[in-house]
Protein backbone atom coordinates (compact mmCIF):
# COMPACT_ATOMS: atom_id res chain seq x y z
CA UNK A 1 0.00 0.00 0.00
CA UNK A 2 1.18 2.77 -0.48
CA UNK A 3 0.52 6.05 1.57
CA UNK A 4 1.48 9.06 -0.94
CA UNK A 5 -1.29 7.85 -2.33
CA UNK A 6 -3.55 7.36 0.36
CA UNK A 7 -2.70 11.10 1.10
CA UNK A 8 -3.51 12.41 -2.36
CA UNK A 9 -6.68 10.63 -2.33
CA UNK A 10 -7.48 12.25 0.99
CA UNK A 11 -6.37 15.74 0.57
CA UNK A 12 -8.97 15.67 -2.71
CA UNK A 13 -11.76 14.54 -0.58
CA UNK A 14 -11.67 17.12 1.80
CA UNK A 15 -11.00 19.73 -0.91
CA UNK A 16 -14.19 18.92 -2.78
CA UNK A 17 -16.06 18.61 0.62
CA UNK A 18 -15.66 22.05 1.38
CA UNK A 19 -15.66 23.19 -2.13
CA UNK A 20 -19.31 21.88 -2.50
CA UNK A 21 -21.00 24.33 -0.65
CA UNK A 22 -24.34 22.63 -0.70
CA UNK A 23 -22.84 19.58 0.79
CA UNK A 24 -20.89 21.52 3.26
CA UNK A 25 -23.43 23.20 4.68
CA UNK A 26 -26.07 20.28 4.92
CA UNK A 27 -23.66 18.23 6.91
CA UNK A 28 -23.30 21.56 9.37
CA UNK A 29 -27.27 21.98 9.06
CA UNK A 30 -28.65 18.13 9.57
CA UNK A 31 -27.17 17.78 13.15
CA UNK A 32 -28.10 20.98 14.15
CA UNK A 33 -31.81 20.17 13.14
CA UNK A 34 -31.92 17.06 15.19
CA UNK A 35 -30.72 18.53 18.47
CA UNK A 36 -32.27 21.81 18.58
CA UNK A 37 -35.87 20.90 16.87
CA UNK A 38 -36.44 17.53 17.38
CA UNK A 39 -35.07 17.12 20.52
CA UNK A 40 -36.35 19.68 22.44
CA UNK A 41 -40.04 18.64 21.34
CA UNK A 42 -39.35 15.09 22.05
CA UNK A 43 -37.64 15.79 25.16
CA UNK A 44 -41.41 17.43 26.37
CA UNK A 45 -43.06 14.38 25.49
CA UNK A 46 -40.58 12.03 27.42
CA UNK A 47 -40.32 12.28 30.85
CA UNK A 48 -36.08 11.06 31.45
CA UNK A 49 -35.24 9.30 34.25
CA UNK A 50 -32.21 10.16 36.50
CA UNK A 51 -29.54 13.05 35.44
CA UNK A 52 -30.02 12.53 32.09
CA UNK A 53 -32.12 14.48 29.65
CA UNK A 54 -33.25 14.05 26.69
CA UNK A 55 -31.52 16.21 24.32
CA UNK A 56 -28.35 14.82 26.22
CA UNK A 57 -29.01 11.44 25.94
CA UNK A 58 -29.89 12.71 21.98
CA UNK A 59 -26.12 14.06 21.74
CA UNK A 60 -24.75 10.66 21.11
CA UNK A 61 -27.34 9.81 18.78
CA UNK A 62 -26.52 13.19 16.91
CA UNK A 63 -23.08 12.51 16.32
CA UNK A 64 -24.29 9.17 15.23
CA UNK A 65 -25.72 11.05 12.26
CA UNK A 66 -23.05 13.20 11.10
CA UNK A 67 -20.60 9.89 11.54
CA UNK A 68 -23.70 7.97 9.28
CA UNK A 69 -23.94 10.94 6.87
CA UNK A 70 -20.43 11.47 6.33
CA UNK A 71 -18.97 8.30 5.61
CA UNK A 72 -21.62 7.11 3.55
CA UNK A 73 -21.69 9.89 1.40
CA UNK A 74 -18.16 10.15 0.98
CA UNK A 75 -18.13 6.73 0.24
CA UNK A 76 -20.43 6.99 -2.22
CA UNK A 77 -18.73 9.91 -3.73
CA UNK A 78 -16.67 6.66 -5.40
CA UNK A 79 -19.76 6.81 -7.17
CA UNK A 80 -19.56 9.99 -8.84
CA UNK A 81 -15.57 9.49 -9.42
CA UNK A 82 -16.44 5.87 -11.35
CA UNK A 83 -19.02 8.13 -13.66
CA UNK A 84 -16.77 11.16 -13.95
CA UNK A 85 -13.60 9.22 -14.60
CA UNK A 86 -11.53 10.14 -11.73
CA UNK A 87 -11.50 6.31 -10.26
CA UNK A 88 -10.26 5.48 -13.82
CA UNK A 89 -6.78 7.74 -13.02
CA UNK A 90 -6.69 6.11 -9.80
CA UNK A 91 -7.04 2.82 -11.52
CA UNK A 92 -4.07 3.20 -14.22
CA UNK A 93 -2.18 4.33 -11.54
CA UNK A 94 0.99 2.40 -10.31
CA UNK A 95 -1.20 1.51 -7.00
CA UNK A 96 -3.24 -1.34 -5.47
CA UNK A 97 -6.96 -1.56 -5.41
CA UNK A 98 -6.02 -1.68 -1.55
CA UNK A 99 -4.81 1.23 -1.89
CA UNK A 100 -7.35 2.67 -3.48
CA UNK A 101 -10.29 1.32 -1.29
CA UNK A 102 -7.93 2.76 2.08
CA UNK A 103 -7.77 6.24 0.51
CA UNK A 104 -11.49 6.60 0.05
CA UNK A 105 -12.42 4.72 3.10
CA UNK A 106 -9.94 6.68 5.09
CA UNK A 107 -11.63 9.91 3.48
CA UNK A 108 -14.67 9.06 4.98
CA UNK A 109 -13.53 8.63 8.43
CA UNK A 110 -11.57 11.48 8.49
CA UNK A 111 -14.23 14.21 6.85
CA UNK A 112 -16.63 12.34 9.49
CA UNK A 113 -14.32 13.12 12.64
CA UNK A 114 -13.77 16.74 11.55
CA UNK A 115 -17.45 17.31 11.01
CA UNK A 116 -17.84 15.47 14.74
CA UNK A 117 -15.63 17.91 16.06
CA UNK A 118 -17.49 20.69 14.98
CA UNK A 119 -20.75 19.73 16.74
CA UNK A 120 -19.01 18.95 19.99
CA UNK A 121 -18.03 22.75 20.55
CA UNK A 122 -21.74 23.04 21.08
CA UNK A 123 -21.76 19.47 23.65
CA UNK A 124 -21.35 22.46 26.71
CA UNK A 125 -24.66 24.19 25.76
CA UNK A 126 -26.64 21.29 26.36
CA UNK A 127 -25.06 20.50 30.13
CA UNK A 128 -22.49 18.05 28.74
CA UNK A 129 -18.99 18.61 30.10
CA UNK A 130 -15.78 17.51 27.91
CA UNK A 131 -12.78 17.48 29.56
CA UNK A 132 -9.29 17.06 27.40
CA UNK A 133 -9.27 13.17 28.22
CA UNK A 134 -12.80 13.04 27.32
CA UNK A 135 -12.38 14.83 24.22
CA UNK A 136 -9.31 12.12 23.44
CA UNK A 137 -11.94 9.60 23.83
CA UNK A 138 -14.45 10.77 21.95
CA UNK A 139 -12.45 11.15 18.93
CA UNK A 140 -10.87 8.15 19.12
CA UNK A 141 -14.30 6.20 19.12
CA UNK A 142 -15.46 8.90 16.23
CA UNK A 143 -13.04 7.71 14.27
CA UNK A 144 -13.58 3.78 14.76
CA UNK A 145 -17.32 4.65 14.25
CA UNK A 146 -16.96 6.56 10.67
CA UNK A 147 -14.26 3.92 9.76
CA UNK A 148 -17.18 0.94 10.09
CA UNK A 149 -19.52 3.10 8.36
CA UNK A 150 -17.13 4.37 5.41
CA UNK A 151 -16.04 0.85 5.22
CA UNK A 152 -19.65 -0.41 4.72
CA UNK A 153 -20.44 2.90 2.31
CA UNK A 154 -17.58 1.51 0.21
CA UNK A 155 -19.39 -2.06 0.01
CA UNK A 156 -22.00 -0.56 -0.78
CA UNK A 157 -20.47 1.42 -3.88
CA UNK A 158 -18.96 -1.90 -5.04
CA UNK A 159 -22.32 -3.10 -5.87
CA UNK A 160 -24.40 -0.05 -7.04
CA UNK A 161 -23.48 1.29 -11.08
CA UNK A 162 -24.82 4.68 -10.60
CA UNK A 163 -26.00 7.52 -8.37
CA UNK A 164 -29.95 6.39 -9.84
CA UNK A 165 -29.53 4.20 -6.66
CA UNK A 166 -29.11 6.85 -4.51
CA UNK A 167 -32.38 7.66 -2.83
CA UNK A 168 -32.98 3.88 -2.35
CA UNK A 169 -29.86 3.77 -0.29
CA UNK A 170 -31.45 6.99 1.79
CA UNK A 171 -34.68 5.71 2.34
CA UNK A 172 -33.52 1.74 2.95
CA UNK A 173 -30.00 1.78 4.07
CA UNK A 174 -29.48 5.28 5.70
CA UNK A 175 -32.67 6.30 7.54
CA UNK A 176 -33.33 2.49 9.00
CA UNK A 177 -29.53 2.19 10.08
CA UNK A 178 -30.16 5.83 11.94
CA UNK A 179 -33.22 4.72 13.03
CA UNK A 180 -32.45 1.09 14.46
CA UNK A 181 -28.95 2.40 15.85
CA UNK A 182 -30.23 3.15 19.88
CA UNK A 183 -29.67 6.72 18.94
CA UNK A 184 -33.59 8.23 19.32
CA UNK A 185 -34.58 5.68 22.11
CA UNK A 186 -32.72 3.24 24.73
CA UNK A 187 -31.72 -0.49 22.79
CA UNK A 188 -32.93 -1.86 26.06
CA UNK A 189 -36.28 -0.53 25.84
CA UNK A 190 -37.31 -1.75 22.43
CA UNK A 191 -39.11 -5.11 21.91
CA UNK A 192 -36.62 -8.11 21.49
CA UNK A 193 -37.12 -8.75 17.95
CA UNK A 194 -36.29 -4.87 16.96
CA UNK A 195 -33.47 -5.11 19.45
CA UNK A 196 -31.63 -8.12 17.47
CA UNK A 197 -31.78 -5.93 14.36
CA UNK A 198 -30.42 -2.80 16.53
CA UNK A 199 -27.46 -5.18 17.45
CA UNK A 200 -26.28 -5.93 13.57
CA UNK A 201 -26.30 -2.62 12.93
CA UNK A 202 -22.55 -1.52 13.11
CA UNK A 203 -23.71 2.46 13.81
CA UNK A 204 -25.19 0.98 17.09
CA UNK A 205 -21.62 0.12 18.84
CA UNK A 206 -20.31 3.38 17.32
CA UNK A 207 -23.38 5.48 19.22
CA UNK A 208 -22.69 3.13 22.28
CA UNK A 209 -19.10 3.93 22.25
CA UNK A 210 -20.49 7.57 22.06
CA UNK A 211 -22.28 7.22 25.37
CA UNK A 212 -19.75 5.62 27.34
CA UNK A 213 -17.50 9.04 26.89
CA UNK A 214 -20.32 11.97 26.55
CA UNK A 215 -23.11 10.08 29.61
CA UNK A 216 -21.08 8.37 32.28
CA UNK A 217 -23.90 9.84 34.87
CA UNK A 218 -25.87 7.88 32.69
CA UNK A 219 -23.92 4.44 33.06
CA UNK A 220 -26.14 2.78 35.27
CA UNK A 221 -30.10 4.16 34.12
CA UNK A 222 -31.96 3.08 31.40
CA UNK A 223 -30.21 6.10 29.45
CA UNK A 224 -27.66 5.06 29.40
CA UNK A 225 -25.14 2.56 27.72
CA UNK A 226 -26.07 -1.10 26.05
CA UNK A 227 -22.97 -2.89 25.16
CA UNK A 228 -19.69 -3.19 27.44
CA UNK A 229 -17.18 -0.78 25.61
CA UNK A 230 -14.56 -3.50 24.68
CA UNK A 231 -17.04 -5.33 23.12
CA UNK A 232 -18.26 -2.04 20.90
CA UNK A 233 -14.22 -1.74 19.77
CA UNK A 234 -13.81 -4.73 19.05
CA UNK A 235 -17.26 -5.54 17.26
CA UNK A 236 -16.36 -1.63 15.09
CA UNK A 237 -12.82 -3.03 14.40
CA UNK A 238 -13.96 -6.39 13.05
CA UNK A 239 -16.58 -4.87 11.03
CA UNK A 240 -14.37 -2.32 9.73
CA UNK A 241 -11.73 -5.24 8.75
CA UNK A 242 -14.62 -7.58 7.11
CA UNK A 243 -16.00 -4.59 5.23
CA UNK A 244 -12.85 -3.37 3.99
CA UNK A 245 -11.40 -6.70 2.39
CA UNK A 246 -14.23 -7.89 1.12
CA UNK A 247 -14.91 -4.14 -0.54
CA UNK A 248 -11.14 -4.66 -1.45
CA UNK A 249 -12.19 -8.04 -3.31
CA UNK A 250 -15.28 -7.24 -4.96
CA UNK A 251 -13.70 -3.75 -5.97
CA UNK A 252 -11.50 -6.12 -8.53
CA UNK A 253 -14.38 -6.77 -10.95
CA UNK A 254 -13.56 -4.97 -13.90
CA UNK A 255 -16.94 -4.37 -14.61
CA UNK A 256 -18.18 -2.33 -12.04
CA UNK A 257 -14.39 -0.48 -12.41
CA UNK A 258 -14.43 0.93 -15.84
CA UNK A 259 -17.56 2.89 -17.42
CA UNK A 260 -19.20 1.11 -20.07
CA UNK A 261 -18.47 2.65 -23.05
CA UNK A 262 -21.61 3.92 -25.02
CA UNK A 263 -21.95 3.44 -28.52
CA UNK A 264 -22.06 7.13 -29.68
CA UNK A 265 -25.44 7.72 -32.02
CA UNK B 1 5.96 -16.03 -29.00
CA UNK B 2 5.72 -14.88 -32.41
CA UNK B 3 7.30 -11.84 -31.27
CA UNK B 4 10.30 -10.31 -31.02
CA UNK B 5 11.19 -9.71 -27.18
CA UNK B 6 11.79 -5.98 -27.39
CA UNK B 7 8.31 -5.58 -28.54
CA UNK B 8 6.92 -2.51 -26.26
CA UNK B 9 3.48 -3.22 -26.96
CA UNK B 10 2.56 -6.88 -28.16
CA UNK B 11 -0.74 -8.37 -28.29
CA UNK B 12 -1.53 -12.33 -29.44
CA UNK B 13 -5.23 -13.23 -29.95
CA UNK B 14 -6.62 -10.86 -27.85
CA UNK B 15 -10.41 -11.41 -27.68
CA UNK B 16 -12.78 -9.41 -24.95
CA UNK B 17 -16.73 -10.43 -24.67
CA UNK B 18 -19.32 -8.67 -22.94
CA UNK B 19 -21.56 -11.62 -22.67
CA UNK B 20 -22.82 -12.45 -26.10
CA UNK B 21 -21.13 -9.77 -27.89
CA UNK B 22 -17.54 -9.75 -28.85
CA UNK B 23 -15.69 -6.77 -28.67
CA UNK B 24 -12.56 -7.68 -29.55
CA UNK B 25 -12.45 -10.71 -31.54
CA UNK B 26 -8.66 -12.04 -31.61
CA UNK B 27 -6.35 -9.38 -32.06
CA UNK B 28 -2.54 -9.57 -32.19
CA UNK B 29 0.01 -6.53 -33.23
CA UNK B 30 3.51 -5.31 -31.66
CA UNK B 31 4.60 -2.08 -31.36
CA UNK B 32 8.32 -1.23 -31.44
CA UNK B 33 10.30 1.11 -28.85
CA UNK B 34 9.81 4.33 -29.99
CA UNK B 35 7.39 3.69 -32.34
CA UNK B 36 3.96 5.91 -33.08
CA UNK B 37 1.23 3.47 -33.79
CA UNK B 38 -2.30 4.22 -34.89
CA UNK B 39 -5.15 2.33 -34.16
CA UNK B 40 -7.80 3.26 -36.75
CA UNK B 41 -11.71 1.81 -36.99
CA UNK B 42 -15.12 3.24 -36.57
CA UNK B 43 -17.30 3.58 -33.39
CA UNK B 44 -17.72 0.38 -32.17
CA UNK B 45 -14.61 -1.51 -33.34
CA UNK B 46 -12.87 -2.21 -30.41
CA UNK B 47 -10.35 0.16 -30.07
CA UNK B 48 -11.34 1.38 -26.56
CA UNK B 49 -11.64 -2.24 -25.56
CA UNK B 50 -7.98 -3.52 -26.96
CA UNK B 51 -6.27 -0.16 -25.12
CA UNK B 52 -8.05 -1.15 -21.86
CA UNK B 53 -7.13 -4.20 -21.53
CA UNK B 54 -3.70 -3.00 -22.82
CA UNK B 55 -3.53 -0.70 -19.52
CA UNK B 56 -4.62 -3.69 -17.15
CA UNK B 57 -8.29 -2.44 -16.91
CA UNK B 58 -10.04 -5.04 -18.52
CA UNK B 59 -9.20 -8.99 -18.75
CA UNK B 60 -8.81 -10.27 -22.01
CA UNK B 61 -11.73 -13.32 -22.34
CA UNK B 62 -8.78 -15.11 -23.99
CA UNK B 63 -5.23 -14.03 -25.52
CA UNK B 64 -2.25 -12.32 -23.97
CA UNK B 65 -0.46 -9.23 -23.98
CA UNK B 66 1.87 -8.48 -23.03
CA UNK B 67 3.54 -4.12 -22.19
CA UNK B 68 7.04 -3.29 -21.87
CA UNK B 69 7.79 -6.92 -21.50
CA UNK B 70 5.46 -7.64 -18.86
CA UNK B 71 1.70 -9.33 -18.90
CA UNK B 72 -1.17 -7.33 -18.63
CA UNK B 73 -3.00 -10.25 -16.12
CA UNK B 74 0.14 -11.76 -14.43
CA UNK B 75 2.04 -8.43 -13.30
CA UNK B 76 -0.83 -5.16 -13.65
CA UNK B 77 1.48 -3.18 -11.85
CA UNK B 78 4.89 -3.63 -13.10
CA UNK B 79 2.71 -2.60 -16.83
CA UNK B 80 0.84 0.37 -15.26
CA UNK B 81 4.65 1.67 -13.72
CA UNK B 82 5.68 1.38 -17.64
CA UNK B 83 2.52 2.86 -18.89
CA UNK B 84 0.29 6.16 -18.89
CA UNK B 85 -2.94 6.59 -20.58
CA UNK B 86 -5.37 8.99 -21.65
CA UNK B 87 -8.31 8.14 -22.05
CA UNK B 88 -10.99 8.54 -24.33
CA UNK B 89 -13.58 10.88 -21.95
CA UNK B 90 -11.96 13.34 -19.73
CA UNK B 91 -10.90 12.06 -16.02
CA UNK B 92 -10.34 15.46 -14.61
CA UNK B 93 -11.74 16.22 -11.35
CA UNK B 94 -13.77 19.02 -11.90
CA UNK B 95 -13.84 20.63 -8.38
CA UNK B 96 -9.75 20.78 -8.93
CA UNK B 97 -8.20 23.03 -10.43
CA UNK B 98 -5.64 22.26 -13.12
CA UNK B 99 -2.88 22.58 -11.02
CA UNK B 100 -4.15 20.53 -8.48
CA UNK B 101 -5.57 17.73 -10.83
CA UNK B 102 -1.71 17.47 -11.78
CA UNK B 103 -1.02 17.18 -8.53
CA UNK B 104 -3.19 14.35 -7.55
CA UNK B 105 -1.74 12.48 -10.19
CA UNK B 106 1.34 13.17 -9.47
CA UNK B 107 1.14 11.75 -6.00
CA UNK B 108 -0.23 8.61 -7.50
CA UNK B 109 2.19 7.97 -9.47
CA UNK B 110 4.70 8.37 -6.37
CA UNK B 111 6.74 11.78 -7.73
CA UNK B 112 7.87 13.39 -4.36
CA UNK B 113 6.45 16.46 -3.74
CA UNK B 114 9.36 19.39 -5.06
CA UNK B 115 9.68 17.16 -8.39
CA UNK B 116 6.17 17.41 -8.75
CA UNK B 117 6.08 20.83 -8.54
CA UNK B 118 8.60 21.87 -10.55
CA UNK B 119 6.93 19.36 -13.02
CA UNK B 120 3.79 20.21 -13.59
CA UNK B 121 4.60 24.27 -14.16
CA UNK B 122 6.60 23.19 -16.88
CA UNK B 123 3.95 20.82 -18.34
CA UNK B 124 1.90 23.76 -17.98
CA UNK B 125 3.85 25.66 -19.92
CA UNK B 126 4.35 23.70 -22.66
CA UNK B 127 1.01 22.94 -22.71
CA UNK B 128 0.05 26.94 -23.06
CA UNK B 129 -2.10 26.27 -19.57
CA UNK B 130 0.33 27.79 -17.41
CA UNK B 131 -2.09 31.11 -16.63
CA UNK B 132 -5.01 28.97 -16.07
CA UNK B 133 -3.43 26.54 -13.60
CA UNK B 134 -5.55 28.26 -10.62
CA UNK B 135 -8.63 27.94 -12.19
CA UNK B 136 -11.51 25.36 -11.54
CA UNK B 137 -11.41 22.81 -14.44
CA UNK B 138 -14.97 23.23 -14.82
CA UNK B 139 -14.37 26.78 -15.67
CA UNK B 140 -11.98 25.34 -18.46
CA UNK B 141 -12.90 25.09 -22.20
CA UNK B 142 -12.93 22.04 -23.69
CA UNK B 143 -9.89 22.41 -25.46
CA UNK B 144 -8.23 23.53 -22.21
CA UNK B 145 -9.60 20.28 -20.53
CA UNK B 146 -8.38 17.80 -23.30
CA UNK B 147 -4.83 19.00 -22.93
CA UNK B 148 -4.89 19.22 -19.69
CA UNK B 149 -6.19 15.19 -19.96
CA UNK B 150 -3.23 14.56 -21.65
CA UNK B 151 -0.56 16.82 -19.39
CA UNK B 152 -2.13 13.67 -16.85
CA UNK B 153 -1.72 10.71 -19.03
CA UNK B 154 2.21 12.09 -18.93
CA UNK B 155 3.12 14.03 -16.25
CA UNK B 156 5.03 10.84 -15.06
CA UNK B 157 7.22 10.67 -17.84
CA UNK B 158 6.17 6.97 -18.69
CA UNK B 159 8.00 4.68 -21.36
CA UNK B 160 4.71 4.17 -23.06
CA UNK B 161 1.77 6.44 -23.68
CA UNK B 162 -1.65 5.34 -24.91
CA UNK B 163 -3.61 8.25 -26.50
CA UNK B 164 -7.41 7.15 -26.57
CA UNK B 165 -8.53 9.56 -28.87
CA UNK B 166 -6.79 12.41 -27.95
CA UNK B 167 -7.58 15.36 -30.41
CA UNK B 168 -11.67 14.59 -29.88
CA UNK B 169 -13.59 17.19 -30.11
CA UNK B 170 -10.95 19.80 -30.78
CA UNK B 171 -10.59 22.65 -33.36
CA UNK B 172 -8.15 22.49 -36.15
CA UNK B 173 -5.64 24.64 -33.99
CA UNK B 174 -6.07 22.59 -30.71
CA UNK B 175 -5.51 19.63 -32.76
CA UNK B 176 -2.48 20.86 -34.47
CA UNK B 177 -1.12 21.94 -30.75
CA UNK B 178 -1.65 18.66 -29.03
CA UNK B 179 -0.19 17.00 -32.15
CA UNK B 180 3.26 19.54 -31.71
CA UNK B 181 3.19 18.14 -28.36
CA UNK B 182 2.95 14.13 -29.16
CA UNK B 183 6.09 14.98 -32.07
CA UNK B 184 7.90 16.00 -28.87
CA UNK B 185 7.20 12.95 -27.39
CA UNK B 186 8.16 10.76 -29.98
CA UNK B 187 11.46 12.52 -30.41
CA UNK B 188 12.44 12.30 -26.82
CA UNK B 189 11.34 8.24 -27.57
CA UNK B 190 8.37 7.40 -25.58
CA UNK B 191 6.36 4.49 -27.86
CA UNK B 192 2.95 6.16 -28.59
CA UNK B 193 0.13 3.72 -29.31
CA UNK B 194 -3.12 6.13 -30.82
CA UNK B 195 -6.86 5.48 -31.49
CA UNK B 196 -8.75 7.81 -34.06
CA UNK B 197 -10.78 7.76 -36.81
CA UNK B 198 -9.60 10.81 -38.53
CA UNK B 199 -7.95 9.74 -41.35
CA UNK B 200 -5.36 12.87 -41.19
CA UNK B 201 -3.99 11.61 -38.01
CA UNK B 202 -3.90 8.27 -38.75
CA UNK B 203 -1.41 9.25 -41.69
CA UNK B 204 1.00 10.64 -39.17
CA UNK B 205 2.21 7.06 -37.60
CA UNK B 206 4.42 5.11 -38.54
CA UNK B 207 2.61 2.42 -39.00
CA UNK B 208 -1.29 1.85 -38.59
CA UNK B 209 -3.53 -1.14 -37.93
CA UNK B 210 -7.53 -1.12 -39.24
CA UNK B 211 -9.72 -2.30 -36.56
CA UNK B 212 -13.26 -3.22 -37.47
CA UNK B 213 -16.19 -5.38 -35.82
CA UNK B 214 -13.45 -6.17 -33.05
CA UNK B 215 -10.68 -7.91 -35.89
CA UNK B 216 -6.98 -6.14 -37.27
CA UNK B 217 -8.05 -6.17 -41.11
CA UNK B 218 -5.01 -3.96 -41.93
CA UNK B 219 -1.65 -3.83 -40.82
CA UNK B 220 1.00 -1.68 -41.92
CA UNK B 221 2.94 1.86 -42.50
CA UNK B 222 0.11 4.38 -43.91
CA UNK B 223 2.23 4.30 -47.38
CA UNK B 224 2.06 0.33 -47.83
CA UNK B 225 -1.67 -0.20 -46.65
CA UNK B 226 -2.19 2.68 -49.51
CA UNK B 227 0.01 0.91 -52.13
CA UNK B 228 -1.47 -2.75 -51.35
CA UNK B 229 -4.95 -1.90 -51.86
CA UNK B 230 -3.81 0.54 -54.61
CA UNK B 231 -5.89 3.46 -53.23
CA UNK B 232 -5.14 7.26 -52.58
CA UNK B 233 -6.34 7.31 -48.78
CA UNK B 234 -6.56 5.28 -45.94
CA UNK B 235 -10.33 6.16 -46.25
CA UNK B 236 -10.75 4.60 -49.50
CA UNK B 237 -8.39 1.34 -48.31
CA UNK B 238 -11.44 0.90 -45.34
CA UNK B 239 -13.63 0.90 -47.96
CA UNK B 240 -12.11 -1.32 -50.14
CA UNK B 241 -11.50 -3.78 -47.60
CA UNK B 242 -15.23 -3.50 -45.85
CA UNK B 243 -17.45 -1.84 -48.48
CA UNK B 244 -18.19 0.48 -45.44
CA UNK B 245 -16.95 3.85 -45.45
CA UNK B 246 -15.33 4.60 -42.07
CA UNK B 247 -17.47 7.00 -40.75
CA UNK B 248 -20.58 8.73 -42.21
CA UNK B 249 -19.61 11.73 -40.13
CA UNK B 250 -15.95 12.59 -40.75
CA UNK B 251 -16.19 15.58 -40.08
CA UNK B 252 -16.79 16.89 -36.39
N1 LIG C 1 -18.25 -2.50 -20.44
C1 LIG C 1 -18.91 -2.89 -21.55
N2 LIG C 1 -19.98 -3.70 -21.47
C2 LIG C 1 -20.63 -4.10 -22.58
N3 LIG C 1 -20.30 -3.75 -23.83
C3 LIG C 1 -19.25 -2.94 -23.99
C4 LIG C 1 -18.49 -2.47 -22.86
N4 LIG C 1 -17.49 -1.68 -23.32
C5 LIG C 1 -17.62 -1.67 -24.68
N5 LIG C 1 -18.66 -2.43 -25.07
C6 LIG C 1 -19.07 -2.67 -26.48
O1 LIG C 1 -17.97 -3.21 -27.18
C7 LIG C 1 -17.89 -2.70 -28.51
C8 LIG C 1 -16.54 -2.05 -28.73
O2 LIG C 1 -16.48 -0.86 -27.98
P1 LIG C 1 -15.20 0.07 -27.92
O3 LIG C 1 -15.52 1.15 -26.96
O4 LIG C 1 -14.00 -0.73 -27.67
O5 LIG C 1 -15.16 0.66 -29.40
P2 LIG C 1 -14.31 1.88 -29.96
O6 LIG C 1 -13.64 1.39 -31.20
O7 LIG C 1 -13.46 2.45 -28.92
O8 LIG C 1 -15.45 2.89 -30.39
P3 LIG C 1 -15.47 4.49 -30.37
O9 LIG C 1 -14.84 4.95 -31.62
O10 LIG C 1 -16.93 4.80 -30.33
O11 LIG C 1 -14.75 4.94 -29.14
C9 LIG C 1 -19.06 -1.74 -28.64
O12 LIG C 1 -20.11 -2.44 -29.26
C10 LIG C 1 -19.41 -1.39 -27.22
O13 LIG C 1 -20.76 -1.06 -27.08
MG1 LIG D 1 -13.31 4.27 -28.07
Amino acid sequence: MSAGAVYTIVEREFKRFFRQRGRFLSSLARPLFWLFVVGPGLGRLIRSPGDVAYQQFLFPGVLGIVVLFGSILSSLSTVYDREFGTLRIMLVAPISRLTIVTGKTLSGALLSVAQGWILLVLAPFLGLKIGPAQLLAISLYLFLASIAIASLGMLMTTRIDSLENYSTIMNFVVFPMFFLSGGLYPVKLLPALLRYVVYLNPLTYGIDLFKHALLPAAASGSLGTDISLPLDVSVLVLFTGIAMALATLLFDKEAKLVKRAEPRA
Amino acid sequence: MAFADSAAIEAVELVKQFGSLTAVGGVSFAVQPGELFGLLGPNGSGKTTTIHMLCTLLRPTTGTARVNSCDVVAQPLQVRRAIGLVFQETTLDRDLTAYENLLFTAYLHHIPRADAQERILELLKVMELADRRNELVRKLSGGLKRRLDIAQGVLHRPKILFLDEPTIGLDPRSRAAVWGFIGRLRQGGMTILHTTHYLEEAERSDRVGIIDRGKLIALGPPVELKKASNRPSLNEVFLHLTGRKIQESQTE
